[in-house]
């Protein structure tokens, strides 16, 4: 493995409550290497929401350093940690964020309009190349409420793979997915980690975790657990193996 | 970011929303065209006005005696006499400005032709009257100068003199028709002026040399009023400073001394008429701009609205990379796109009210450049305005709970 994408050296983050002061993460250290499948677990309470944040670039820490790329994330302005963020962040979220009314294709084209060196063609391009790598290069014109669940969440991956990004953070991105759906949304993010995107996924689900090859267990603001997953299960695989109920109609796209 | 997907964004955003910024709009658009149409209004009522007056002959200035002190009296003006064909002399000898002078005497009595009788008003004047007063002939010929020497019986009469005091179908020309019992040979009439500015018919009139006037009817050296016109109407102002120069002279008037006489412009009467007009015009266009304040406030709720109903979009956007300045400039573009749009329909609008005003109301209407040009900034500034409250509101979402916004 290569460079270190993340840099994360006794990370703390501090809320002030009225008069209380909650600490939320207490010192954590990790680094994550290009091209991991990183999963970071934890009940909730645990801070994992908190270090999501942090590490999406959307909110500092109090106190510590977080080095994404490089980039020390708390010497920049909020106008450089959006441009951070649109040009080194894909997120996708657990329900979807996909643009109402608007074209599975403008919803990928999105990001790419807040970077204004990306022509319209280019950036046409590149969204049909990131709906290709989703399996819905059939479906470009399609709005959100004529696309399954999993389409969506394809969509949305699509969306944040366009901008080219060195992580891809998704937030329990399975969360409104039924178990076969699931698994193939897996399935693209394993395959996608294949061709070398490094991707950390927040989940609260073991099974979810079974996929990655590197944990972190968090509780109460403190890394209470990283490993190297031994045995990663193979997504595709569940999915060739997974009884279909007799009531249950897949649609094959 | 660039200035294209600025209004890309916000040209998205608005389709997605098509029937609310339509209803937005609606406010705005009544607004414009409510201003169009209410200026297009009160300029039409201005304009008809002026061309009334213009019509008397717009270069027109009118000498007439004025009230002067007595004995510590001030007397009435009907009973002053200060002007007398002298004066008409020396103005003809000593002004450079004008370029006709008319003395007028003026009485009133009954035209009488035959069994039809009329009461009506006789006019003496000179030749040069018909100039001054631009008023052509409808038919027959004018009284010439040497009328005037011998003061000839010859008059032209109005239009509504010929309706009282001839059947239908008889030629008046060369007719003779009694004026208090004196004797006129009609030599032309003349072409139709309707109703001045003040309701007055203008052809209910018979005109004659003014000395067959004074000899015959008046009996009397003086005079009611003196005409006079200037080539150009830009003169007019000079002419009426070296009128009261050459009469002050001709009535030996010392300095303390005030003017035996006024001298008036028909560009002053247009002013006076003017103004009464340009207050209709100004109170119709603050009542309209009161209800384009209305859409704008329209605007600013339906933003304020929106911005909360799309906070998760906000989130969404700027998790992905826009910055406050891109979600400020999305939320401004889109107010001023709503506004500008409202007013263009607005315009057209308020152009074809207008128009439909003037062909069924037959009330006259003019659409002036100025109203469209400033309705339309006052729309676009009404779109920044109103539009950057809700749109700083939105800039200054924080991303985390704009994200999980319910």
């Amino acid at each position: 493995m290569g460079k270190k994408i993340l840099e994360i050296q006794d990370l703390k983050r501090e809320f002030t409550m009225g008069s209380e002061t909650v600490r939320a993460l207490k010192g954590i250290s990790f680094d994550v290497m290009e091209g991991e499948f990183l999963t970071i677990m934890g009940s909730s309470g645990s801070g994992k929401t908190t270090l999501l944040n942090i590490l999406g670039c959307l909110d500092k820490p109090s106190d510590g350093n977080y080095l994404l790329d490089g980039v020390n994330v708390k010497s920049l302005s909020k106008n450089e940690l959006a441009a951070l963020r649109n040009s080194k962040i894909g997120f996708i979220f657990q329900s979807y964020n996909l643009l109402a009314r608007t074209s599975a294709i403008e919803n990928v084209e999105l990001p790419l309009l807040y970077n204004s060196k990306v022509s319209t063609k280019e950036r046409r391009e590149r969204a049909i190349s990131a709906l290709e790598a989703v399996k819905l290069a059939d479906r470009l014109d399609h709005f959100p409420n004529q696309l399954s669940g999993g389409q969506q969440q394809r969509v949305a991956i699509a969306r944040a793979l366009v901008n080219d990004p060195v992580m891809i953070l998704a937030d329990e991105a399975t969360g409104n997915l039924d178990t076969r759906t699931s698994y193939e949304i897996m399935a693209l993010v394993q395959e996608l980690n294949t061709q070398g995107k490094t991707i950390i996924f927040v989940t609260h689900e073991p099974d979810i975790a079974a996929f990655s090859n590197r944990t972190v267990m968090l509780r109460d603001g403190r890394i209470i657990k990283d490993f190297n997953n031994p045995n990663i299960k193979l997504a595709k695989q569940m999915l060739a193996d997974f009884h279909v109920d007799e009531d249950y109609k897949y649609e094959n796209s | 970011m660039k200035i294209a997907n600025l209004f890309l964004i916000a040209l998205k955003a608005l389709r997605r929303n098509k029937l609310r910024a339509l209803l937005t709009m609606l406010g705005i658009i009544i607004g414009v065209a409510s201003v169009i149409a209410m200026v297009a209004i009160g300029q039409g009522s201005k304009k008809s006005i002026q061309d009334q007056l213009s019509s008397m002959g717009s270069n027109m200035i009118t000498i007439r005696p004025n009230s002067n002190i007595s004995a510590g009296a001030r007397l009435d003006i009907s009973s002053v006499q200060t002007l007398t064909l002298s004066d008409v002399d020396a103005l003809k000898k000593e002004s450079k400005h004008l370029n006709a002078i008319s003395p007028a005497v003026s009485s009133k009595g009954q035209a009488i032709n035959g069994a039809l009788n009329w009461p009506t008003s006789m006019q003496g004047v000179s030749v040069d009257y018909l100039k001054i007063r631009d008023w052509p002939l409808k038919e027959g010929i004018a009284f010439r100068e040497s009328d005037i020497h011998t003061a000839n019986k010859v008059c032209l009469i109005g239009q509504t003199v010929v309706d009282n005091i001839f059947p239908y179908g008889v030629d008046p020309i060369g007719q003779v028709i009694r004026f208090n019992k004196i004797p006129f040979r009609i030599i032309g009439v003349l072409e139709s002026k309707g109703e001045n500015a003040f309701g007055q018919d203008q052809d209910d009139i018979i005109i004659a040399p003014y000395s067959t006037v004074q000899k015959r009817i008046t009996n009397s050296i003086y005079l009611q009023n003196i005409y006079a016109s200037t080539s150009d109407e830009s003169q007019t102002q000079f002419a009426t400073d070296e009128i009261e120069q050459i009469l002050r002279t001709a009535h030996h008037l010392k300095v303390k001394d005030e003017d035996d006489f006024s001298v008036r412009t028909q560009a002053e009467l247009i002013n006076t008429f003017s103004s009464t007009s340009q207050l209709l015009t100004v109170l119709l266009t603050a009542i309209s701009g009161i209800s384009l304040l209305i859409g704008g406030i329209g605007i600013m709720n339906i933003m304020y609205v929106s911005v909360t109903e799309r906070t998760k979009e906000i989130g969404l956007r700027m998790s992905i990379g826009a910055n406050g300045r891109d979600i400020l400039l999305q939320f401004l573009v889109e107010a001023i796109l709503i506004s500008i749009t409202g007013g263009l329909i607005g315009i057209v609008l308020g152009i074809v009210a207008s128009e439909l005003i003037q062909f069924f109301l037959h009330w006259p209407t003019l659409i002036s450049e100025s109203s469209v040009i400033l309705s339309f900034l006052v729309c676009a500034i009404t779109g920044i305005f109103f539009g950057y409250y809700p749109a700083l509101k939105a800039s200054k979402l924080d991303p985390i709970e704009a994200l999980h916004f319910e």
